[in-house]
């Protein structure tokens, strides 16, 4: 079947595992598409070990103590009319990121109708909804460095080790997060002043989708993990 | 090899590829699939939120976790990030080498749990 695998750049037509055998073995190209996309999902595959390993990390230390960790549940609860809630902010922050997610799924489908202004529009939105969680993740800390006196050391509740694998993971991730919102500002300015249009493709606006989603991807894991556990 | 259908003997490379990947220009896809996959989101957002609203415990909570976190997870890789439509080269690239990860959650967690026992029999006990 490698013979029908065509040259550099052009989709091959075998599917499945023979097309495995024939993306690599064919003299060409082993991944028709973008090298934009390629370079991404690497760097993508990079960042999933750098999480998993502060994940692994966490799972280690809350494994390893002997003292009680703090509940998250109650660690992270918002008090609403004299109720407390638990997790409310936390269930808010993920909320404002999955919207975020879809604005940029419609802002990359915009992208490659062409649309520029659904698509400057979509992405400008999903970089205020990224800022917005920051916001609130920026509140959060605040709320546990100056009321509840948690350090990367110490905290009243429990587990020392609690302080630091918590602003190790959120923070890392708040860093995502943050670069995102620059990144999609920069591409969305350059979706609005034509800059693809000559360019001739919109592959970018996909690509920045991919690393949005991916920022979503890690707070779905640390949401998990470190809030619901 | 066996899994070459008919549409794909179709004379034109360019046409059938592009009628199999999505990809007149890069990933194009109907609206309504990105809207029911964000909806999906918001409901299996919602279902792990209750979990701790609700308060379960033990192995229901932890099950219930894990389930939601892996289909939202999926969801967006798939549909959002496109990985549904992208060749299986790709696929394996990308989604093969994380799984090391899980002999790196065994180790460590072997290694916490001894921790444990060492720090409880010298310390606690």
């Amino acid at each position: 079947m490698a013979e029908d695998a065509s040259i550099a750049g052009q989709p091959a037509a075998v599917q499945g595992l023979g097309g495995v055998a024939a993306d690599w073995s064919g003299d060409k190209q082993a991944f028709p598409v973008p090298w934009g996309k390629v370079m991404m999902w690497i760097f993508l595959l990079s960042d999933t070990f750098i999480f998993s390993c502060f994940l692994t990390s966490y799972m280690n230390v809350r494994m390893s103590t002997t003292a009680t960790w703090p509940d998250p549940s109650k660690v992270f609860e918002l008090e609403i009319f004299g109720h407390p809630v638990p997790l409310l902010l936390i269930a808010i922050m993920t909320m404002v990121l999955i919207t975020s997610s879809g604005t940029m799924a419609l802002a990359v489908n915009y992208g490659y109708r062409r649309d520029r202004a659904r698509t400057t529009a979509l992405m400008l939105a999903t970089a205020a909804l990224g800022a917005s969680f920051v916001s609130m993740q920026a509140f959060e800390w605040h709320k546990l460095i100056v009321e509840e006196g948690v350090r990367p050391w110490s905290n009243p509740m429990g587990a020392p080790q609690f302080g630091s694998a918590f602003f190790m993971i959120t923070g890392f991730h708040g860093l995502h997060v943050s670069a995102g919102v620059v990144y999609l500002s920069v591409v969305a300015r350059r979706v609005w002043t034509g800059f693809y249009d000559r360019k001739g493709t919109y592959e970018t606006v996909e690509v920045t989708g991919l690393y949005w989603h991916f920022v979503d991807l890690v707070w779905v894991f640390i949401f998990a993990f470190f809030y619901l556990w | 090899m066996n899994d070459v259908t008919a549409s794909e003997t179709a004379p034109s490379q360019a046409g059938h590829a592009a009628a199999d990947q999505g990809h007149t220009e890069g990933q194009q896809h109907p609206l309504r699939i990105y809207l029911w996959i964000w909806a999906l989101l918001f409901v299996f957002s919602t279902f792990s939120y209750m979990v701790d609203y609700f308060q379960l415990h033990g192995f229901l909570r932890w099950s219930l976790i894990i389930l939601f976190m892996l289909v939202k997870a999926g969801l967006i890789v798939a549909i959002f990030m496109h990985m549904r439509w992208e060749r299986l080269a790709l696929k394996f690239a990308i989604l093969i080498p994380p799984l090391c990860l899980l002999i790196l959650v065994g180790l460590m967690a072997i290694e916490g749990a001894h921790t444990f026992i060492t720090r409880w029999g010298a310390f606690v006990r």
